[in-house]
């Protein structure tokens, strides 16, 4: 008997470790095909198999020309500037209006918080079939303040985060500082607000990846080249240039540093960020 | 006067500065959600009944009652392409079992466990676009994929063109789904099985239970909501399937899904209406999809949350037999 379970604890262990080992593989093997491909010069990438290693690792030549080919400097700036104002006007919108949606009871509270639930129903790709028509009446087509304001516009999901957080905060902290004399503001100020400082950075941390990665209305809204954000600036390499796949992978490569960076220094804020915004259902 | 002066004090009264701070809040969220979700969803439903650009003039729009609709379901492009979504049904479904099974193999005590998270999950934090590169790469003829394949001992010479082959492109393009969402889902499951007391496991362990019947009586009752979840969101998922596609092969050689062509329809053709239209139908198939997904679940779990309780009382049960044993232990040690 003891024998027998053994056997199986070891079986369990080889199943285990070669399904993690199999799907780490998985996983990881089209990007280092991309890193070994940007580290070769033109003639190595047309002579040699993908999967050969580059004869140096240090030669940087392509990442220096696809960062200025698709002008990626200033789509970096754009990016951060999209990103540092959408975060901002998301976390003092998203929790003022969690703020007021479960601390008043008032006429259609309910009515609203199920406008937002309906909402999130909609798939973004089809509303933006006639967005891009009020985008472009309202004069917002081809600036970045007009992609700012959209993307501001379109988020649910932190509204749900907030409000789902201050709903599990018990009230009698307003309450005493209502009998102490408080405002309404203070007290979003001075005690909803930095309450809900982990609900912040989750909804910032899923926020934020969207918003860094989005490129569907980046393409459609921002036309301009001095514009584009960096998932946008990838498209430069399309056309002409597409099969050059060395210069390619060091583009997508520098776009995906910033993400690899950020991911290892918050790890475990990203996971908790994925797991608490999930249950929002 | 004296109406202005209570207007006043109304104003600074508790009430009054209820009825400030919630225009106040709310006006900004919501004018947002009006002008950017609610009326371009008016205009959407306006527009499936006209013939029209999006510069045609207001005046100039022709009003063409039902046949756009019509037009959605008697073109070949149009609807034909929702049965693409099987592929990412199917697809989805895969994800959701590899999901939950690294989930739990990496829930408890694993060699190297951070790491192989950190490498399945990473594929989530990266931008469509680069994604639309890195595979379109992987699946050149003769590059990536092709490369390992033949190191795995198939014949080059036997292996489809991975995007031009109708029999194999959408599956090539449901696993690059499959490889950017795994991560996110599995770690999602980590999370759920986390949060189950750890008690229970050592309890069934020490009942003698094995993996399978741990996996199957305590983690899967403990996270069938947020497996509920997964479900009902990878339904509705591949039926707005877009992105793999759309970045990958443009929606040729047949890869074109629901979305992609929805998409071509109204920024290429700027057929709007019709577009308009194709989006209406596809919103009222997920409004259907989700209601009865969840009148499903409800029902479902009708029953299982009997059958919970009657786990709950087991649980318990277990435990006071834990506490026994561990008496007798000591007993065992006095004596």
């Amino acid at each position: 008997m003891k024998k027998n379970i053994r056997i199986g604890d070891i079986l369990w262990s080889v199943i285990k470790y070669v399904s993690l080992i199999f799907f780490g593989f998985w996983a990881v093997i089209p990007i280092v095909s991309c890193v070994i491909t940007a580290f070769k010069t033109d003639a190595e990438y047309q002579n040699t198999s993908v999967m050969t290693l580059p004869k140096n690792f240090l030669n940087f030549d392509n990442f220096v020309k696809a960062f200025q080919q698709a002008n990626m400097g200033r789509a970096f700036l754009n990016s951060i500037i999209v990103m540092i104002v959408v975060l901002i006007v998301s976390v003092i919108v998203g929790t003022q209006l969690a703020f007021v949606l479960t601390r008043f009871k008032f006429v259609g509270n309910t009515f609203i918080r199920n406008l937002y639930l309906f909402a999130s129903l909609l798939p973004a790709v089809a509303m933006q079939v006639t967005v891009y028509n009020i985008m472009s009446s309202l004069q917002l087509v081809n600036h970045l303040y007009g992609y700012i304001i959209m993307m501001c516009g379109t988020d649910v999901i932190s509204i749900y985060i907030f409000i789902q957080f201050l709903e599990n905060i018990p009230t009698s902290l307003d309450e005493s500082a209502i009998i102490d004399g408080a405002s309404y503001w203070k007290i979003y100020w001075k005690i909803i607000l930095p309450l809900l400082k982990p609900a912040i950075v989750t909804a910032c941390i899923l926020k934020g990846v969207g918003v860094y990665n989005e490129y569907y209305c980046a393409n459609l809204y921002l036309m301009d080249d001095d514009l584009h954000t960096i998932a946008t600036s990838l498209y430069t390499f399309v056309g002409p240039m597409g099969s050059k796949y060395n210069l390619i992978c060091a583009g997508v490569i520098i776009s995906f540093i910033p993400a690899l960076i950020v991911f290892l220094l918050f790890q475990k804020q990203i996971y908790s960020g994925i797991t608490n915004g999930a249950v929002k259902g | 006067m004296r109406q202005e002066k209570g207007m006043i004090a109304w104003a600074k009264s508790r009430k009054g500065q209820q009825f400030f701070t919630i225009v106040g809040f709310m006006i900004i969220p919501l004018a947002l959600l009006l002008i950017f979700t609610y009326f371009p969803f008016a205009e959407m439903v306006k527009f499936s009944f006209y013939k029209m650009k999006y510069t045609t003039p207001v005046d100039r729009r022709v009003f063409v009652g039902w046949q756009n609709y019509l037009d959605v379901f008697r073109r070949k492009d149009c609807f034909g392409a929702l049965k693409l979504s099987i592929y990412y049904m199917v697809g989805a479904i895969l994800q959701l079992f590899l999901a939950l099974y690294l989930a739990t193999i990496l829930s408890f005590k694993v060699k190297g466990g951070n790491l192989f998270k950190g490498l399945m999950f990473f594929p989530y934090l990266i931008n469509g676009i680069a994604i639309g590169f890195i595979f379109k790469f992987f699946y050149t003829r003769g590059f990536v994929f092709d490369t390992v394949l033949t190191w795995c001992g198939f014949d080059p010479a036997n292996l489809p063109y991975w995007l031009k082959d109708q029999a194999v492109n959408n599956w090539a393009l449901v696993g690059t789904s499959v490889w950017r969402y795994l991560g996110q889902a599995m770690v999602l499951f980590v999370g759920a099985i986390m949060s189950v007391d750890a008690g229970m496991y050592e309890a069934a362990e020490l009942d003698g239970a094995n993996k399978f019947q741990i996996f199957r009586y305590i983690i899967l009752p403990s996270i069938k909501t947020i497996v509920t979840l997964n479900v009902i969101l990878s339904i509705t998922g591949s039926l707005s399937a877009f992105e793999q596609p759309f970045v990958i092969t443009s929606g040729a050689n047949g890869t074109g899904t629901y979305f992609v062509i929805m998409n071509k329809i109204a920024h290429t053709s700027q057929k709007v209406g019709l577009a308009s239209a194709m989006a209406v139908v596809l919103l009222l198939i997920i409004f259907a999809c989700t209601i009865l997904q969840k009148l499903f679940f409800k029902y479902i779990f009708r029953n299982a949350d009997a059958e919970d309780e009657s786990y709950a009382a087991k649980k318990q049960r277990k435990k006071q037999e834990k506490a026994l044993v561990k008496a007798a232990k000591l007993e065992g040690k006095k004596v």
